[in-house]
């Protein structure tokens, strides 16, 4: 199971945060310094694993990857591989680098709706559902298409769209 | 009015993305730019208009996410936008649920009949975003309720839909195990899609399930082998082999049956994540099938190798698996593991400290310390103290089980005090102690390396050093009979920067000083009359350096330099400190002016020599290791009830305290005593009183300790003192012979057999009987969840059940009722399903009504 999915940037902002077990918000605030502290300690071309027992419990491990000004971090359990864990953040990146063509970390700060649509086709309920980008920007442009249309109906006046809607 | 408001809102209200804009504007106040952005959206989100409201809830979720802002309140307002019609907005109101509800959340409750319609809606994704929202905030009651609407969607025709349902079925499971008997059939029908997808989902599910209760799964054994042996994705793959992983350790033939097609992955693959997998299964689980192992360690190898350090890493990791069983496969990587410890990534250089550890034994031990030494010398502190700390821990496992000569561990402890980033001053003096309580022979070696640390002015500066300090000041003072310069020692030990110690650790600086006095000076009388003192005699005569040489000019000076030393210290504002000066202080001012009286008188019996034999009496008592169950061996006397509650106790105390003062000649009190006050009461008074008596006439104190012991033997442990260890004592007065050590010793008699026929034979360790280490108890398996067993209905007979129910024997009655109430239920149920089910699940149940093997495994295997 994956446990928590964030983005970072090399500051210690977070820029995408989603825990797949209920956590109060202070909580999770305090998880995403843990692991800014650890991470930004961590020299260059050093192995992208952690041992991180001490922030989410026995049997956590973390891995990231450090792309320009962001840290991508996934934590997850034994029953996920590490190797596979670090090919995910790839297919992720490739994802959003498909969906925002060259992504920046500015896309990423402005897409909250779309970054977790993305990241929901991938990663459900913690699972990984979906490796394939293909198969994920497929979903996400149907959601963005869904979303565009709800929205243009809301420019009618509300007892039409009602009508429209049916 | 109300709806132009709202018109109003709607026009003017900043979208998400201008509120993230805004926040990126302000340099500081971010806080107070968030504080006024609640405000707004508190507002906002009161609005009657859905879109409106939707909007305020999607700022809401964005800060709440990044700025850590509590959204709790606005639970209903999420229920009310995900009501909506439209889709962004009920999936806005859906993500919001999933981020901030939890099982306590009030108004969960509402949400169940949104998430049904939501569940049966023809659009896929709006099904998505509630199947998503069930995976993630399911409690009991939704799992209940909704599983009909999940099983139907098992069945979707849309990939979409039908994986993400898969998916759903983990939590409905965990929440609601009842479901099992609706979903469970359709579940495992989806491992023969030939859908990737949908096959990836299912099987990352079994995987999470398999994790929790491997047995349940062992008849699923033949669909996951077809997959481990057809599929080409490593995804599935993985999960399948993490699967194989824990049922081969349920089913040891299992391990036999998927070693080859395991091989078979190993040598064709280029993915260097299924290799990996590949190499952990067989290392934790696969360990009894040599090709596989032998094949598995030539790929941690090249893992090792690697530049990547990821991979380097990962090939430590796996080598640290395979460590306990297969040492072999450790010793052969022996280089590359020593080079990873210089390695810069922190990681590898851990993890390759842990496999030296677990290579180490007997024979290498100081081979392998002596290269972690001088990697402790060059690696950052952190670094450094893990390695100290680490050597510690692997030499002081099991009583010291590994070290053989004492000598040069004893010296080890000596270098690592040395270490400029040493912090493990804790545990280094707690072994120097422990070493000098358990191993006799080791003594002189560790007065030794305790004078080399106490002369050393420079170590009193390091404060993480002070606990090694205040061992190495107590082993000099109680083992000083091993000194031959107890001169050197005390005047160490009163050196100024002593000033820089902690109160607590100077104090026993002061009492070793004390007890060098007391054995310089009892060395000093008896070397004058040798009849006065055997106790004295026997130790020169024992110890391995005797002190003969100390005249009458010697011992004045000492006491002249202790006197000076200590003056200062007699207004100390720490108590301790004060009074332990002042006892020696005043001791001092007893028996200085006999001293010189000694010289000329030729009286046998001074009063002098009879002090200071007191005190040398004082100190004589051995001390050893204290176990620590040492206070449930005490059996419990009658009539002793340590639950009673005490309240009374006073009143008794009062009635009894009068009668023990005349008691001294009562030897059997404490038998005749009938209940816990008038014992506890009687006990303390006549230790004071044993205690007071015994000063006032110091020759019988040795008597008096002894009649107590015999009084109160219970309090004292059932000694077994071995021959071996009065060798030294051999000529002890009787006093001391009915009155061993109140800690109990045996000696570890297996381990001296066990090394006699090596070259230097290993000194005796005392061993407490038990508990050295904590006992821990082996964890009760739990395999009897509602879950598990749920699925072993499912999938087996009721039989079956009923004889699984039978090895359970932790489990309680009245979920015995339950289970077989509802294998009832399921066995009705399971006939008409079978009918209708493939002919190869009906030949498994077929197989296993027949078989009456233990394990459930199909004929595949067979």
């Amino acid at each position: 199971m994956i446990k928590a999915v964030m983005m970072l940037n090399t500051q210690g902002k977070p820029r995408l945060a989603k825990f797949y077990d209920y956590m109060p918000v202070e909580k999770q605030q305090e998880l995403i310094r843990g692991v800014f502290s650890v991470l930004c300690s961590r020299p260059e071309n050093v192995s992208n694993f952690l041992e991180i027992d001490s922030l989410f419990g026995p049997d956590s491990r973390l891995v990231y990857k450090h792309y320009a000004t962001l840290y991508f971090v996934l934590v997850f359990d034994g029953s996920e591989n590490e190797l596979a864990m670090l090919d995910l953040i790839q297919v992720l990146v490739e994802t959003l680098d498909k969906c925002f063509s060259n992504v920046c970390e500015l896309d990423i700060v402005f897409n909250y709706s779309k970054m977790h649509a993305v990241l929901d086709e991938i990663v459900f309920g913690g699972q990984v559902l979906e490796t394939s980008s293909a198969e994920v920007m497929k979903a996400v442009e149907e959601i963005s298409k869904l979303e565009a249309a709800s929205n243009s109906i809301s420019l009618v006046p509300k007892s039409v769209s009602g009508w429209r809607g049916r | 009015m109300a709806s132009s408001n709202s018109l109003m809102d709607n026009l003017f209200q900043r979208s998400l993305e201008d509120l993230i804009k805004g926040l990126r504007l302000q340099l500081l106040g971010e806080s107070f730019f968030i504080s006024k952005s609640l405000e707004e959206i508190r507002r906002e989100i009161k609005s009657t208009d859905l879109s409106t409201k939707s909007i305020a809830l999607q700022k809401l979720s964005y800060l709440a996410a990044l700025h850590g802002v509590d959204m709790s309140w606005a639970a209903f307002h999420a229920v009310e936008v995900v009501s909506s019609s439209r889709f962004s907005d009920k999936r806005i109101g859906y993500h919001a649920i999933t981020q901030s509800f939890n099982d306590q959340t009030p108004v969960l409750l509402l949400i169940t009949n949104q998430l049904r319609k939501d569940l049966n809606s023809s659009n896929e994704y709006e099904v998505s975003l509630a199947l998503e929202c069930l995976s993630r905030i399911g409690t009991d009651d939704l799992a209940r309720d909704l599983t009909s609407e999940v099983f139907t969607l098992l069945g979707s025709s849309k990939v979409l839909v039908r994986k993400k349902a898969i998916g759903v079925v983990l939590r409905v499971f965990d929440k609601y195990p009842d479901a099992v008997k609706v979903c469970f059939k359709r579940l495992v029908e989806n491992l023969e899609s030939s859908d990737p997808q949908i096959l990836s989902a299912v099987v990352g599910v079994f995987c999470e399930l398999t994790t929790k209760e491997p047995r349940s799964y062992l008849p699923l054994a033949p669909e996951f082998y077809k997959i481990l042996v057809d599929s080409r994705n490593n995804w599935d793959l993985i999960k399948v082999l993490k699967i194989f992983a824990k049922l081969a350790l349920v089913e040891p033939r299992l391990a036999k049956k998927v070693a080859d097609p395991i091989c078979e992955l190993m040598r064709r693959t280029v993915g260097k994540s299924l290799l990996f997998e590949c190499i952990r299964t067989v290392v934790s689980s696969l360990s009894d099938q040599e090709t596989a192992l032998k094949l598995a360690v030539a790929k941690i190898r090249e893992f090792l190798v690697d530049d990547d350090r990821n991979l380097k890493y990962l090939g430590l990791h796996a080598l640290s698996i395979a460590a306990p069983k297969h040492l072999w496969a450790v010793l052969e990587n022996k280089e590359a593991v020593v080079k990873a410890l210089s390695d810069e990534d922190p990681n590898v250089k851990l993890e390759a400290l842990h496999l030296l550890m677990s290579m180490v034994n007997e024979d290498n031990v100081s081979e392998i310390s002596r290269i972690l030494m001088n990697y402790a010398l060059k690696s950052d502190p952190f670094f450094c103290n893990e390695i100290i700390a680490s050597i510690l821990l692997a030499c002081s496992r099991n009583s010291y089980e590994i070290i053989v000569d004492f000598d040069w561990y004893l010296s080890l402890l000596g270098e690592m005090a040395r270490i400029p980033h040493c912090q493990r001053g804790q545990e280094i003096g707690h072994q120097l102690i422990d070493i000098g309580t358990r191993v006799k022979d080791a003594r002189l070696e560790l007065v030794r390396v305790s004078r080399a640390l106490l002369i050393d002015p420079a170590l009193l500066g390091n404060q993480f050093l002070h606990p090694i300090l205040s061992a190495a000041s107590w082993a000099s003072g109680e083992y000083v009979e091993f000194s031959k310069t107890p001169y050197e020692i005390a005047e160490a030990l009163l050196q100024p920067r002593t000033s820089l110690l902690a109160p607590s650790v100077r104090a026993i600086y002061i009492h070793s000083t004390f007890k060098v006095l007391v054995f310089s000076l009892a060395v000093y009388f008896s070397a004058q009359e040798p009849i006065s003192s055997p106790l004295v005699e026997e130790s020169t005569s024992s110890g391995s350096s005797p002190v003969n040489g100390i005249t009458h000019k010697s011992i004045s000076s000492l006491v002249n330099m202790i006197e000076i030393g200590l003056c200062s210290l007699s207004g100390t504002l720490d108590v301790e400190v004060q009074e332990r000066a002042k006892n020696v202080l005043g001791f001092i001012g007893m028996i200085k002016h006999k001293i010189a009286e000694k010289v000329t008188t030729q009286e046998s019996e001074t009063e002098a020599s009879r002090a200071v034999a007191f005190m040398e009496d004082v100190f004589s008592e051995e001390l050893g290791p204290v176990t620590s169950t040492a206070q449930e061996k005490v059996p419990l006397p009658d009539g002793l009830e340590l639950k009673e509650s005490l309240e009374d106790l006073q009143e008794f105390c009062g009635e009894f305290l009068k009668p023990v003062v005349d008691s001294n000649s009562n030897s059997n009190s404490f038998s005749s005593s009938e209940n816990i006050s008038f014992s506890v009461a009687k006990l303390r008074i006549s230790d004071q009183k044993e205690a007071s008596s015994s000063s006032s006439h110091p020759p019988e104190s040795a008597s008096l300790l002894a009649e107590h012991r015999k009084r109160h033997g219970l309090y004292y442990l059932s000694s077994q003192k071995n021959d071996d260890h009065n060798d030294n004592n051999g000529d002890n007065n009787n006093t001391l012979n009915e009155y061993p050590p109140a800690n109990e010793i045996s000696v570890d008699s297996f381990n001296t057999k066990k090394k006699m026929n090596q070259s230097k034979q290993r000194p005796v360790v005392v061993q407490l009987d038990e508990g050295d280490g904590l006992k821990t108890k082996p964890d009760a398996s739990n395999n009897d969840e509602p879950l598990s067993r749920a699925i072993q209905t499912a999938l087996m007979g009721k039989g079956k059940e009923k004889e699984r129910e039978k090895d359970n024997h932790e489990r309680d009655l009245d979920s015995r009722i339950k289970g077989r109430s509802s294998g009832r239920e399921k066995k009705t149920k399971k006939k008409n399903g079978e009918k209708s089910s493939k002919h190869r699940s009906r030949r498994r149940s077929d197989k296993e009504s027949s078989a009456a093997e233990p394990v459930e495994i199909p004929d595949f295997l067979l």
